[in-house]
């Protein structure tokens, strides 16, 4: 009975942002589906800073830098082919800057994110409802934006492909998400042709060590209002620390632990339209700044076929 | 419907684990370079004119024992027992090290400049430690391998393995000791094989001029440098290349070149080009009573200028007076309506660039954490040398000649910095954001652009065929600086002009050392 209001519910949208911009459209991460042919879309803010960085694992600021601040507009979109699967897709534009020091900031559209979502398996369980999804998502860069310019890149440039498991457990309005993500990262072009990583390399290709994600999120989840705690995880697997003093570079070891909280209000549910916003902060990282991100969007749900063929084709399947 | 969605997911994760298992290792352009087989092996170079040694024979290297002793039996043996077990490792060794010994050694070294090129964290206190070679592994590590600093030791290394190779090839004739496998056909050899004499090995001789050099240069990366000698000499032994007498010569009379280098290297006065407080100071006073406005440091904390009396290190091709004869005329004064121009100039490069353009500042960028613009330099010769298989001699002397100018280039052009000591544009104009990091140093004349046009002119006269893409390369990385908004077109062009000047004296030079 719950599960089957859910469905109605709006799909949350919220931007994760690390200190590379490491994007992840949040519904994704939750256990949200839209109906059959009903299509969620919205703009969404976000705003990522940090002024002191792990150095490997080193913690440090930077006067030269100061603070570098990221910020991003998106439209995240998600779509219900049928009640148990969803697309879901985000286009940002990313804007860096740093508040000292003398280099420029990057701007541009960054990386295009689609997702399919499915939901595998949904019972009753105890006192509440069990669900299972699978999630499989790649990402592609929408400009050939310069990866090699960190901090300050607007992106890793990285072709990427995911597949997530993701649980979640609800009794009455009170749940509790848990997803694990592998991420495969395609290895990447600068505009340099040789590197020192470790070693030195004679290319202008450099390798991406994969990456993995855990997601854990807990909270209230009604039809009108979601309120969640959040705690993420991302890891690259393999890479390398930054030296003493050096610049950072797209293949190092990137980790970060982050907890936030999250809202997400319905305004009017005659027409589906919905506010969200949040927050998410640092507590520890590796070759990452540890970074505050504030997000919040507007977020609008409409049938993409009229009721009546709707009807029909639920029929059809039946 | 529902199975061709778990199918698909279940055929996308088998997809993701077979890809995740794929490798996605880079290979370098130079990793599988084929064996060098010397298209001339220049066996008349025991003549050729050197750098520092007064005489090919200046360092005595005692006549081989004969063939037919039981010794020099015993080192056939010896490579043999070796290629009997061959591992896999051995097989790697002898073809890393057979695309050229002094290409190798060229790598090795761009690669240690990379790894220390690393300006060293403040003090509490706001002032910068300055690394030690005393204490090279204590922070900040020795040394700090920026420009000038690289320039010197490329420069060093290939003179005195220049020299060194020119005295092999005189022994080499005089005493005329066939290789291992003229001396026994039925020997296995994993190499080109090479016409000359094996006495003294030329690899071994490379070796020991590297150990002493890289004693001096990088005192704190003695174990990665002594394992890479113990796999060279190794590789050559296996690959049955040279006995261990060819090897053993070889490493003394490299060794023993190697330390007239590091003779001359210790009273060059680079030891002292860091300067002190007060010279900081008086550079700064001076300035401002020529009416002109001073260089300053926008790093935060304020950085002392890098090395500013790099520009009184001895040269190689030329004495101080020539030096000093190369100063370009001053820069468009910081007052002058010239300035402004090429001010406003860089502002509008740096206020919209194309994705062109911020590609070259990258791709010369050349800056922290790389082996520099000379090291840049050397990768792009020893590229085109591979395909123009040289004996190792000339490629040391080819590398030579591009070494000495470069680092006679960067003394010149730091010479200018620090007799003019003109701003960056972003201390006259803070809107000047920059698209790559400002260098710690004075302006006028460009770095990058004195190094590429020093190294355009030699590389033109060693392989004439791409002068052109040398010239158009040279220019790009000059202007390049422009774009990245750290120069004024005058630093950039005028560069140009003093970096040829300088490497004029090395064409010179190679027109006359016997080699051509």
């Amino acid at each position: 009975m719950n599960s089957y209001k859910l469905k109605h519910g709006i799909t949350l949208f919220v931007m994760l942002f690390l200190l590379n911009n490491i994007t992840k459209a949040q519904t994704d991460l939750d256990a949200i589906m839209m109906e059959k042919n009903r299509f969620c879309v919205g703009p969404s803010y976000m705003n990522n800073s940090w002024k002191n960085y792990w150095e490997g694992t080193l913690k440090r600021d930077n006067a030269n830098l100061g603070t570098v601040s990221t910020q991003s507009y998106a439209i995240m979109g998600n779509y219900g082919v049928t009640d148990n699967l969803n697309v879901l897709f985000s286009v940002p534009y990313v804007s860096t800057k740093a508040s000292a020091g003398t280099l420029k900031g990057n701007k541009g559209l960054q990386d295009l994110s689609v997702f399919v979502k499915y939901l595998a398996m949904e019972k009753d369980l105890g006192k509440g409802t069990f669900s299972l999804y699978a999630i499989g998502g790649a990402s592609v860069p929408l400009t050939n934006y310069d990866a090699d310019y960190l901090p300050l890149s607007i992106g890793l440039k990285s072709k990427t492909a995911s597949l997530r498991a993701l649980v979640d457990y609800q009794v009455n309005s009170f749940f509790a998400t848990a997803s694990a993500t592998y991420v495969l990262r395609s290895n990447i072009k600068i505009d340099r042709n040789s590197y020192y990583t470790d070693h030195m390399i004679y290319s202008n290709e450099v390798e991406m060590p994969n990456a993995s994600n855990i997601n854990v999120r807990a909270g209230y989840r009604s039809e009108r209002l979601i309120a969640e705690a959040v705690f993420n995880q991302w890891n690259t697997l393999g890479g390398f620390d930054i030296t003493r003093n050096n610049m950072p570079f797209p293949s190092n070891e990137m980790n970060a632990t982050t907890i936030g909280a999250k809202v997400k209000y319905v305004l009017f549910t005659k027409h589906e339209f919905a506010v969200e916003g949040g927050a998410d902060f640092t507590i520890s990282g590796r070759n990452m700044g540890q970074a505050n991100n504030y997000h919040g969007g507007l977020l609008y749900v409409f049938e993409l076929k009229s009721k009546h063929s709707n009807e029909k084709s639920k029929e059809a399947t039946k | 419907m529902k199975k061709i969605i778990l199918n698909t997911i279940l055929y996308t994760s088998a997809i993701i684990l077979l890809l995740s298992s794929c490798s996605k290792e880079i290979e370098g352009r130079t990793d599988n370079v084929a064996a060098l087989n010397p298209i001339n092996p220049d066996e008349n170079a025991g003549t050729w004119k050197t750098i520092l040694l007064t005489a090919p024979n200046e360092i005595i290297v005692p006549a081989p024992a004969a063939t037919n002793t039981p010794d020099y039996v015993a080192q056939i043996n010896e490579i043999k027992s070796c290629q009997y077990n061959l591992s896999r490792e051995d097989k790697e060794i002898v073809k890393y090290w057979s695309a050229g010994a002094v290409f190798r050694w060229n790598e090795i070294l761009r690669e240690l400049v990379a790894k220390h090129n690393l300006p060293p964290y403040q003090n509490a206190d706001g002032t910068y430690p300055i690394p030690s070679a005393t204490n090279p592994l204590a922070y900040p590590l020795f040394p700090f391998a920026n420009p000038p600093y690289a320039a010197r030791a490329y420069a060093y290394v290939s003179a005195a393995q220049y020299d060194a190779l020119v005295a092999a090839w005189y022994y080499k004739k005089q005493y005329n000791r066939p290789s291992p496998y003229q001396v026994d056909t039925t020997l296995n050899v994993l190499i080109p094989k090479s016409p000359l004499s094996s006495y003294p090995s030329e690899d071994a001789t490379i070796a020991g001029v590297c150990a002493e050099m890289l004693k001096l240069l990088f005192p704190g990366d003695q174990d990665f440098i002594q394992q890479k000698i113990e796999e060279h000499k190794r590789a050559r032994i296996v690959s049955g290349a040279n006995v261990r007498s060819d090897i053993d010569a070889g490493e003394a009379l490299g060794k023993a070149v190697a330390l007239k280098f590091v003779a001359r290297a210790r009273g060059d006065r680079a030891g002292a080009a860091v300067g002190t407080p007060t010279i900081w100071a008086q550079l700064e006073t001076d300035a401002i009573t020529r009416g002109e406005t001073p260089w300053i440091s926008l790093e935060s904390p304020k950085r002392p200028p890098m090395l500013p009396l790099y520009g009184n290190v001895k040269p190689f091709l030329f004495d101080s007076l020539t030096k000093v004869s190369l100063l370009p005329p001053p820069p468009p004064s910081t007052n002058s309506p010239q300035m402004q121009t090429e001010l406003a100039e860089v502002l509008d490069n740096v206020k919209h660039p194309t994705r062109e353009k911020t590609a070259i500042v990258h791709y010369w960028a050349d800056g922290v954490g790389t082996s520099t613009p000379p090291g840049h330099w050397n990768a792009i010769a020893a590229e085109d040398f591979i395909s123009k298989s040289f004996s190792e001699v000339r490629w040391a002397r080819n590398l030579a000649l591009l070494n000495m100018s470069l680092m006679d280039a960067g003394i010149v052009c730091w010479y200018t910095k620090y007799y003019y000591f003109n701003p960056r544009p972003t201390q006259l104009n803070p809107e000047i954001k920059t698209l790559t990091g400002v260098p710690n140093f004075p302006a006028y004349i460009s770095g990058h652009s004195t190094f590429s046009a020093a190294a355009a002119t030699v590389l033109s006269h060693i392989i004439p065929e791409k002068a052109a893409a040398y010239d158009a390369m040279a220019k790009e990385a000059s202007m390049s600086r422009l774009y990245g908004g750290i120069h004024y077109r005058s630093d950039c062009e005028v560069g140009l002009v003093v970096g040829k000047n300088v490497a004029n004296y090395a064409v010179q030079r190679a027109q006359i050392d016997g080699a051509e």
